[in-house]
């Protein structure tokens, strides 16, 4: 018997040339500056977002150091050369000359651009209650919610505002996490960064509402480089969550965003991320080259900042959200979902720096390879001699789907201190046929099956985000998975 | 309700059933026995669409449309169930929540309109204090860490919530004590009604004194050997399947 081409498989067809559901450009008039990178440039960037001294100041310190290193290729990556004085380094809309006060004042191109994407910035984020800050290429467009969070006492609102109207804040903490010295595309971001989200949580204040900040490109040949700093003062409690997307194109586009999150005592900081940026087409063409670096530090005694990151897009990611783990007490937590379909590759993790006495952290992995897709776990957990009683879990899953794609684990661990405990967990498996067949055996379509399988795999990670972003994970998955088994 | 007509099929190329016909009508329970090796089970799966079995001649109608020509899903939502000899372990996804797909997944073929949450909790208690099930169970992963006998009722279970109209159950029986044997056999009986019919692959006769059967066949190498009423199964067990293989050879 030949197997007949069923309801499903053709459904299947259809879903496949359906593709990736962002790609759309928005045609607006942009503010772009000539490709190319020198000391001109970053000052050209500092001015027009009028900075004070030490912030131009810091970005030529960078670039220097940036001049002075070479491209990281110890990652399990393969990466096409990039030409980094061929990128544009700052693209804005054009927009009235103040920029927009209110949303009102944004362009209602850039508003139905956000419609589109599903980022409710109107009254659906009323009912949402979640604050969105939007970074429309390397400007912020809208904060919503600002009143309320005002009232709070919580400054949240784009990075070039904060410089203006909290430049104090912005000189004690930018860097202190992540050092303008610290990584090549760490450094370069440090030197040519445009916007990106501050949060400021006063001590003692639980933000009444979760943050978000969805990111998008838009222009052509730019690179975005955001720059977010999140600081929860003692005793302080929020939210965070960012989400991505990019149109579609033919040739890669860079992304290197610097993340920093600082806990003083007791506080508690949970940044979520939701990443689909643009994979490439199926034959591994185009995409963007995700390279983000993101570290917490638990300054604080008993601080606990919590990481969970679902990324699904990216032609490349290259990403190890990390805690320093400094304050006695402290806890970190890293839950990932990764995804790799077609061609794409990623090369993500973790690192748990445990200083203080008594720190704990948590890592669960889940990665899952379908069709070339390349995945690796990449993960450190140091204890130093000063972390007394520390101790780690870790837990790492890998999902295969098809016989082209590939997972790799690198688990490294480096212990100094003889009272610590530290413990690994990980594991290697397929979809079954068995599995498939007995979903199907009840009645649920093979694509239905094959999600609602991977859902349970990943459902110790799902279960840390915020509920409403769960979903919106789960459907994402589903769409890059589209096609990976039939 | 069910004719199979001359049904040849093979697995990785070993011919296992060689010219098979059988016919089942509503309100009947037949029990197919036979030795390890004679098709019970490749007769199961074939009805039910697993992939690898390949028919290479005959057919089977069930409710007047060609079986065969469906896929698995596709049979399931038109009233075939499978109850699994060996049920397969999904984590983290929850039992009940691939239930409920399932159920509405029939319903959404039949027309009706999905159940919601309460109305589908309701009935699911309701069957499981048949099956005798903790509540625990509602929570858990589908069949993850389930014992032999856990794993065999949570089958009956799915099958009295989705009430099939033709289940078939590869050797339910196996692994369990007595005490899950009476459960399982009063899930099954449940069920019985003058609409639909039920087909037993069970290796012993055990089973069979609780749910008596319309009709026994021996399947001996592919094909059935003989046919008769309940007291053919009473024979089996006395004189053994070399009696029938025997006369078949």
């Amino acid at each position: 018997m030949s197997e007949p081409v069923n309801e499903t498989n053709r459904e299947l067809q259809s879903l496949i040339s359906r593709g990736y559901q962002h790609g759309f450009v928005t045609e607006i008039d942009s503010d772009t500056v000539a490709p190319g990178l020198d000391e001109d440039v970053v000052r050209l960037i500092s001015r027009k977002k009028g900075e004070p001294a030490f912030l131009t100041e810091w970005r030529l310190k960078a670039l220097r150091h940036w001049f002075t290193m070479r491209e990281p290729h110890w990652a399990h990556l393969k990466i096409a050369p990039i030409d980094y004085q061929g990128i544009s380094y700052y693209s804005a809309p054009k927009t009235k000359k103040d920029g927009p006060k209110s949303l009102a004042d944004v362009d209602p191109k850039l508003l139905a651009t956000y419609e589109k994407l599903g980022v409710p910035l109107h009254e659906r984020a009323r009912l949402a209650g979640v604050a969105v800050d939007a970074v429309f290429d390397s400007v912020s467009v809208a904060t919503t919610f600002k009143e309320r969070l005002q009232a709070a006492g919580v400054v949240f609102c784009p990075f070039s505002e904060a410089v203006r109207t909290h430049p104090e804040l912005i000189e004690q903490y930018l860097g202190s996490v992540v050092p303008y010295t610290d990584n090549y595309f760490a450094t370069l971001n440090s030197a040519v960064f445009s916007d990106g989200s501050f949060v400021y949580v006063p001590k003692g204040v639980r933000c009444p509402m979760e943050l978000s900040t969805y990111f998008r490109i838009n222009a052509m040949n730019t690179g975005q480089f955001e720059r977010t700093l999140i600081i929860a003062a003692e005793g302080s409690h929020v939210s965070y969550l960012e989400g991505c997307s990019a149109p579609q194109r033919d040739e890669n586009q860079l992304h290197a965003a610097v993340v920093e999150l600082v806990a003083l005592d007791d506080a508690y900081i949970k940044y979520s991320t939701v990443q689909n940026w643009y994979p490439g087409d199926a034959q591994g063409v185009g995409g963007i080259f995700n390279f983000v670096t993101k570290r917490g530090e638990c300054r604080g005694r008993n601080s606990h900042i919590s990481w969970t990151q679902v990324e699904t897009g990216s032609a490349i990611t290259w990403k190890y959200p990390s805690c320093v783990l400094r304050g006695a007490g402290s806890i970190g937590e890293f839950y990932s979902v990764a995804t790799v379909n077609n061609y794409q590759q990623a090369d993500t993790g973790t690192k748990m720096i445990h200083i203080g006495r008594d720190t704990r952290s948590t890592i669960v992995s889940k990665g899952i390879s379908a069709g070339h897709g390349q995945n690796t776990y990449r993960g450190l957990v140091k204890i130093l001699p000063s972390a007394h009683g520390a101790r780690n879990f870790t837990q790492c899953d890998s999902l295969l789907m098809g016989a082209q794609c590939g997972a790799h684990t690198f688990p490294y661990v480096e212990v100094k201190n003889p009272s610590a405990t530290v413990e690994h967990e990980a594991s290697t498996s397929k979809i079954s046929d068995e599995q498939l067949f007995y979903c199907r055996a009840r009645g649920i379509g093979e694509e239905d099956a094959v999600n609602m399988i991977v859902s349970g795999f990943c459902k110790s990670v799902f279960k840390e985000l915020p509920m409403e972003f769960a979903v919106e994970a789960q459907n994402l998955l589903a769409v890059s998975l589209e096609g990976a088994v039939g | 309700m069910l004719t199979i007509e001359n049904l040849h099929a093979s697995v990785e190329g070993k011919k296992i059933l060689d010219g098979l016909s059988l016919s089942v009508g509503r309100g009947e329970v037949h029990a197919i026995m036979g030795p390890n090796g004679s098709g019970k089970s490749t007769l199961a799966n074939v009805l039910a669409g697993r992939p690898g079995y390949e028919v290479t001649a005959g057919r089977v109608t069930y409710e007047g449309v060609d079986l065969l020509a469906l896929p698995a899903e596709a049979r399931a939502r038109a009233g075939v169930f499978l109850g699994f000899q060996y049920p397969v372990e999904i984590p983290g996804v929850n039992n009940v929540y691939l239930l409920k797909a399932a159920l509405n997944a029939a319903r959404r073929e039949r027309g009706l309109p999905e159940v919601d949450a309460f109305e589908f909790l309701t009935l699911v208690r309701e069957k499981m204090k048949l099956m005798r099930m903790e509540d625990s169970f509602l929570s858990r992963g589908v069949n993850e860490g389930f014992s032999g006998g856990e794993k065999k009722r949570n089958e009956i279970l799915q099958m009295l919530v989705l009430e099939p109209r033709l289940a078939i159950l590869d050797e339910t029986d196996s692994g369990l004590d007595i005490d899950a044997l009476k459960v399982v056999a009063s899930g099954i009986n449940s069920l019985r009604s003058p609409e639909r019919a039920c087909v037993l692959v069970t290796h012993y006769q055990r089973l069979l004194e609780y749910v008596v059967p319309d009709f026994v066949h021996v399947l001996v190498r592919g094909r059935i050997a003989r046919s008769g009423d309940k007291s053919l199964a009473l024979e089996l067990e006395r004189r053994g399947y070399d009696w029938v293989t025997g006369a078949a050879a």
